[in-house]
């Protein structure tokens, strides 16, 4: 057995391992020590977070039972082992509802951070960096888009594009543009002026690729900040959206509609409890992650 | 002075110019014609001559820059045109749903700023730890409520568990109690955050520490001059809460079964009533540029240190 030092982090007790054993021994010191420095609130807030997601990706494994088609005789039922959060008007069991829901409530809100973080870092990078009348023509029209009220907006979209889960993922992503578009475009103004970004011009870098380069990736780590707080934002928006009428028709367990169909049935008060606390959990969870990102950045 | 003025204004109004073309292009210009959706049903038994006919009576045949001129005309003068839908013009169902509207939206905002004044300056006096760690961690949760799941919530509880306001034949104050409740609440959350860190900031003021000195008491001291401080600057936010209250108000309204602006809004796009979305954008973004303009102009003499810096 081949006792290899390990480097600077070579102790007695590692000095005795294989070279990949301390590696891997390593790592997992490693691990803990992010997990030791990390919050409980932020622990917790990723485990929802990780949690959603798996309901998101394999359903099947956290909910067995069927989430459209209902038993008719089962309808209404309290909370009980058989089904842990009831069933609702017809017979569907609500957990696997909730569970296979949450793969239309994600992808929605990760379509609408897609489209907003996309269309907004283009216009603000285009607009902090080039400067002068493109500058102006795109805060101007930032300014319209930051009047009128995000949900108006979003309606206005959805009237055009019509009724649906993407195009009600399209619409609340467009009504966030113009918040990604003004970031970006501060952070660009601040990074454009740094040293590094005059030696590259200096150097013979032509303006694109000067921007993609060196100005993107210094301006990105706030707006990633702000992609997790969208991304929690539009959670509530798609759901608000659903709960309207203009998202996933029925019988789509979007969260947004479970509550929607659960308040008409006011003495089965988990109809619509259930579903609201994931949202409320969700949301939360995001935000304290956007909140751990963002005071990275600084 | 006055240049600086005259051009904050010359902004403002090229802001509502783009809000008022941004609507006409997304809403008028684009989308599958709604007098068509609402006269091809075959049920009317309409001829495609007589359709053609109201076609043209609505202005859809024109070249698209005339209708918009027209458009921006009959805005100017305040006429939003003709509801597809209700066959009434839009102005007089404005007129009809803006004061339920208004009512909701201003006592929302009152319920929301005693809210979180109680909120921050609760997190302010109390000596326990954890009382104002809650606290501080209210806001947080408040704007992560979906507002019409609230809505819902306060129905169960306080109509139907505990019988408190009833949901049958309710007073027109009664009526209001659970809504402007719900509503309060996701407004009352940026408030009492800017709130809670203004008045960290304005305690370590000297003013503060003389106050203190001459032998105020906390209470007074807080009250007297780190609140009114405190408040100040909530002002610059003015804009956005309104559109929160406003998109708020769709929401509440649906959830409580009122009528008002926001029903109105919900109806007209469930039927693709444009025009009377367009006027609802185009009120709600004018709202917006004046509330903004007006805390602009009018900030620097509430705060003189504000015009100071200017003059300098």
């Amino acid at each position: 057995m081949s006792t290899v030092p390990t480097g600077i982090f070579a102790s007695g007790s590692e000095a005795g391992r294989t070279a990949p054993a301390a590696a891997a021994w390593r790592i997992t010191r490693g691990g803990f020590a992010v997990l030791r420095r990390t919050p409980p609130g932020l622990a917790l807030a990723w485990l929802v977070i990780a949690t959603v997601v798996l309901w998101a990706l394999a359903p099947g494994l956290f909910a067995g039972q069927n989430p459209v088609a209902g038993i008719g005789r089962e309808k209404l039922l309290p909370p009980s082992a058989a089904h842990l959060l009831g069933t609702d008007a017809l017979g569907r069991d609500l957990y696997a509802r909730i569970v296979h829901g949450a793969v239309h409530s994600l992808s929605g809100a990760f379509v609408a951070v897609t489209v907003g973080l996309f269309a907004g870092t283009i216009l603000g990078l285009v607009a902090g960096a080039k400067g002068g009348l493109v500058d102006i023509l795109v805060m101007r029209l930032v300014d319209t888009l930051l009047a009128i009220p995000t949900l108006l907006l979003s309606l206005t979209i959805i009237v055009l594009l019509g009724f649906g889960t993407v195009n009600a993922a399209i619409a609340v992503g467009l009504a966030s543009v113009a918040s990604f578009a003004r970031l970006t475009r501060s952070e660009v103004v601040r990074v454009r002026g740094a040293d590094y970004v005059e030696a590259a011009y200096g150097s013979g870098g032509t303006f694109w690729r000067v921007l993609w380069r060196h100005v993107l990736p210094n301006s990105l780590t706030s707006v990633i900040g702000l992609a997790a707080l969208q991304f929690g934002t539009a959670i509530l928006s798609i759901s608000t959206l659903g709960f309207l009428g203009y998202g996933a028709p029925p019988p789509t367990p979007e969260w947004g509609l479970l509550i929607a169909e659960g308040r008409n049935y006011i003495s089965r008060a988990w109809l619509t409890t259930a579903p609201g606390i994931v949202v409320v959990l969700v949301v939360l969870s995001a935000n304290r992650i956007s909140r751990s990102l963002a005071g990275n950045a600084r | 002075m006055v240049r600086r003025l005259l051009a904050r204004i010359g902004q403002a109004l090229i802001v509502l110019l783009a809000a008022f073309t941004a609507s006409f292009l997304l809403l008028q210009a684009l989308p599958a014609d709604a007098i068509l959706i609402k006269f091809m049903n075959p049920d009317l038994g309409l001829s495609p001559e007589q359709i053609a006919e109201i076609h043209a009576a609505y202005g859809a045949g024109t070249p698209l820059w005339s209708q918009y001129l027209r458009a921006l005309g009959s805005f100017l003068t305040g006429d939003f045109g003709t509801s597809v839908q209700a066959g009434v013009p839009v102005r007089d169902s404005l007129a009809a749903n803006l004061p339920a509207t208004l009512t909701l939206a201003g006592l929302g905002f009152l319920a929301a700023v005693i809210l979180a004044l109680t909120v921050s300056v609760l997190s302010n006096l109390t000596g326990l730890v954890w009382l104002r760690n809650g606290l501080a961690a209210l806001p947080s949760l408040f704007v992560s409520v979906p507002v019409f799941w609230l809505g819902i919530l306060l129905i169960q509880v306080f109509s139907f568990q505990l019988k408190l306001v009833p949901v049958i034949d309710p007073g027109p104050w009664e009526r209001l109690i659970l809504p402007v409740a719900a509503l309060a609440v996701p407004i009352s959350a940026p408030l009492a955050q800017i709130l809670m860190r203004n008045i960290d900031a304005v305690l370590t003021q000297p003013f503060v520490a003389v106050a203190r000195a001459k032998g105020a008491s906390r209470h007074s001291v807080l009250w007297r001059h780190v609140v009114p401080n405190a408040l100040l600057p909530t002002l610059t936010i003015a804009g956005v809460l309104f559109g929160e209250l406003l998109a708020g108000a769709v929401v509440t309204e649906t959830v409580f079964g009122l009528n008002g602006l926001g029903t109105l809004t919900q109806q007209a796009v469930a039927n693709q009533d444009v025009a009377v979305l367009q006027a609802v954008v185009v009120i709600s973004a004018t709202a917006f540029v004046l509330i903004n303009l007006a805390v602009d102009l009018l900030y620097p003499l509430l705060d003189p240190r504000i015009a100071e810096a200017e003059a300098r």
